[in-house]
């Protein structure tokens, strides 16, 4: 690859080739580079080494920002012993997993898939209603679910589907919590795989799908054999970032929960902790150090998929060398 | 006739539809409710009642905060101009970096582009505390801090530093997104640029940029719309009520000690909306592509 281009060089590269050119080949990529690195510095690195920092620290409303001491590992040790542990942990781990499972993926693959088989103009509408969780405001979304569950008789669910069959209203929220907290954030998560998939499909190239009918495939065959095998990419992506995503996310069952009925998640205990609780003591330092194991998770796994998406062919050198 | 990918009868087209149909019923219900609740006094399930619960009590009362709350003009401007902020912001960055990540060969570069998958993983929103002190640091630069007119500055308190908190959150996606595109343009172009004399700045700007076109209008759009949206982030850093976004004005809604009137935060939900709506129905080619080009790399 490089000596079809390393022949390239500057037009002046007879007369500059001194300081002035090795300047602009050192000052270069950081003019293009230079914001972007600026504002990770500056909103990444800065504050991940605060939020470290305090997670050493004993801060909170009752020492404030001055009379502060270092506690070491401690409020480490505290996550380890602490009799919630265990319960937010699977909570999480459940959260993720079958949102994951069942809407992120799963029914974004099964809605990518429906709307490349239907004509066109249909395909479009369906995926547009399946838009619209993620474009509206979270705070009128959540209330939008609370109506569905909500108790007779302003409910949705109970006046025009339970009702009728009979079965005795309630507020199904506190009853099933799970089942909201899971269809909540999938009706907004599924949106970003059906894109991401929807576009895989329609890449594929044309002779491959007729080829498969020509063969005698069945639909069900061809998107087993041909169509599946295809898109593995785009499903090995989703999957790896949507996980990172919802381990972080907590904006709805904030809105819709707020951790009650056993739904407290990890991220919600950290911002529960640091930010928000009704004691009004806000523990800066636990809450951090809470943060900090989130963000050890997310780097470990983003590692693993980093992995598995071959990273390194992703950044194969470019092919113009000069500057 | 018109089934694109060659499969079936009508018949099977039409079990298909009737699937995506069912599946699709609960946000059909839902955003029925809303538009169904804004004209309410309130509802039953999905009939509007008056206030002893008999059918009917349709009203227009939910909308009038359009003519007796000048507030939401405001706080729509503000919301405005932190949408329109964030998305100059992350295109003319994210479309720096990319280009550089994608064309430019420097030491470091697969550390950065390394670190930019990394930075997803991180917990932005955990970030907040941390944050806050940046921001409070910001402020006391002079003229940056807090003397800029419209934005107000970068610090604490401004709408300057909600948008470049918001820029520096979205770049992972945005560097990628554009690193993608970039990726599929020929080198055939650039390197005639470069050889015709043109500097690396200028073939970015004249020759590279209008032909990712498409990847800028997605990557805008996905901005504009979640600088428009966002919530937690202006909530956390803005105090002022001259700053305020409509997105928090929403929540205020909710937050006073007088009963919620659940039918007015639809209804100013939806005023929200519209806009979106609107400006996605103009350019939802655009953004249903938005992540074509950064999934490529596998394929």
């Amino acid at each position: 690859m490089s000596e079809s281009t390393s022949a390239i060089s500057t037009p002046n590269a007879g007369e500059a080739r001194g300081v002035g050119a090795s300047l602009r080949s050192l000052l270069g990529p950081w003019l293009f580079m230079g914001p972007a690195m600026v504002l990770v510095v500056v909103f990444f690195f800065v504050p991940v080494v605060i939020i470290l920092t305090i997670s050493l620290t004993d801060m909170s409303t009752a020492t404030g920002f001055s009379n502060w001491k270092w506690v070491q590992f401690e409020n480490y040790q505290r996550i380890a012993s602490h009799p919630n542990t265990g319960q937010v942990l699977s909570n999480t781990i459940r959260y993720v997993a079958l949102t994951l499972s069942l809407f992120n993926v799963g029914m974004a693959l099964v809605i990518a898939l429906l709307t490349t088989h239907v004509p066109r103009r249909a395909g479009i509408l369906f995926r547009s209603l399946w838009l619209l969780p993620r474009l509206t405001p979270s705070v009128v979304y959540i209330m939008m679910w609370r109506y569905v569950a909500a108790d007779a008789p302003y409910g949705i669910l109970n006046r025009h589907l339970l009702g009728p069959l009979g079965i005795q209203p309630t507020n199904w929220l506190p009853a099933q919590p799970w089942l909201f907290v899971v269809l909540t954030n999938g009706f907004i998560g599924a949106s970003f795989g059906m894109v991401i998939f929807t576009s895989a499909i329609e890449s594929i190239h044309r002779d491959y799908m007729v080829a498969a009918l020509v063969d005698g495939c069945s639909p069900w065959q061809r998107i087993r054999y041909v169509i599946l095998p295809l898109i593995r990419w785009p499903l090995l992506f989703v999957t790896t970032y949507q996980t990172l995503s919802l381990l972080t996310s907590f904006e709805q069952i904030l809105l819709l929960t707020d951790g009650q009925f056993g739904t407290e998640v990890w991220s919600l205990w950290a911002y529960h902790r640091a930010l928000s609780n009704y004691w009004g003591n806000f523990q800066w330092g636990f809450g951090a150090a809470l943060s900090a194991v989130l963000v050890l998770i997310g780097v470990v796994m983003a590692f693993v998929y980093m992995r598995f998406f071959q990273f390194n062919q992703l950044v194969q050198e470019p092919k113009i060398e000069v500057l | 006739m018109d089934d694109r990918l060659g499969i079936g009868s009508r018949w099977q087209a039409l079990i298909l539809l009737v699937a995506l149909g069912v599946l699709t019923i609960p946000i059909v219900i839902g955003y029925l409710w809303i538009v169904i609740s804004t004209f309410s006094q309130r509802t039953y399930g999905l009939v509007p009642v008056d206030a002893s619960g008999q059918p009917g009590g349709l009203t227009l009362r939910n909308w009038s905060f359009l003519w007796t709350d000048p507030n939401i003009w405001r706080v729509s401007l503000n919301s405005l101009i932190l949408a329109l902020g964030l998305t100059v912001g992350v295109v003319l960055v994210s479309s720096l970096a990319g280009y550089a990540l994608s064309r430019i060969s420097f030491p470091g570069r697969r550390i950065f582009l390394g670190t930019t998958l990394v930075l997803h993983a991180f917990p932005s929103i955990t970030l907040l505390i941390a944050i806050f002190f940046v921001l409070r640091w910001i402020s006391g630069i002079p003229v940056l801090g807090r003397g800029i007119p419209l934005i107000g500055g970068f610090g604490y308190n401004t709408l300057g530093g909600v948008i470049l908190v918001m820029v520096a959150l979205q770049l992972p996606l945005g560097i990628w997104l554009m690193k993608g595109f970039f990726d599929q343009i020929s080198w055939d172009i650039e390197r005639a640029a470069l050889i015709d004399g043109c500097s690396r700045l200028r073939t970015w700007w004249q020759i590279i940029l209008p032909q990712i076109r498409p990847g800028i209008a997605a990557l805008s759009i996905f901005s504009f719309i979640s600088g428009w949206n966002e919530f937690l982030i202006p909530y956390t850093y803005i105090t002022d009520s001259q700053n305020s976004t409509i997105a928090a004005y929403l929540n205020s809604l909710l937050g006073d000690t007088a009963p919620v009137n659940y039918s007015q935060v639809a209804a100013v939900g939806l005023f929200q909306l519209i806009p979106v709506i609107l400006f996605f129905i103009f350019t939802q080619e655009y953004l249903l592509s938005i992540f074509a080009g950064g999934t490529k790399g596998g394929t």
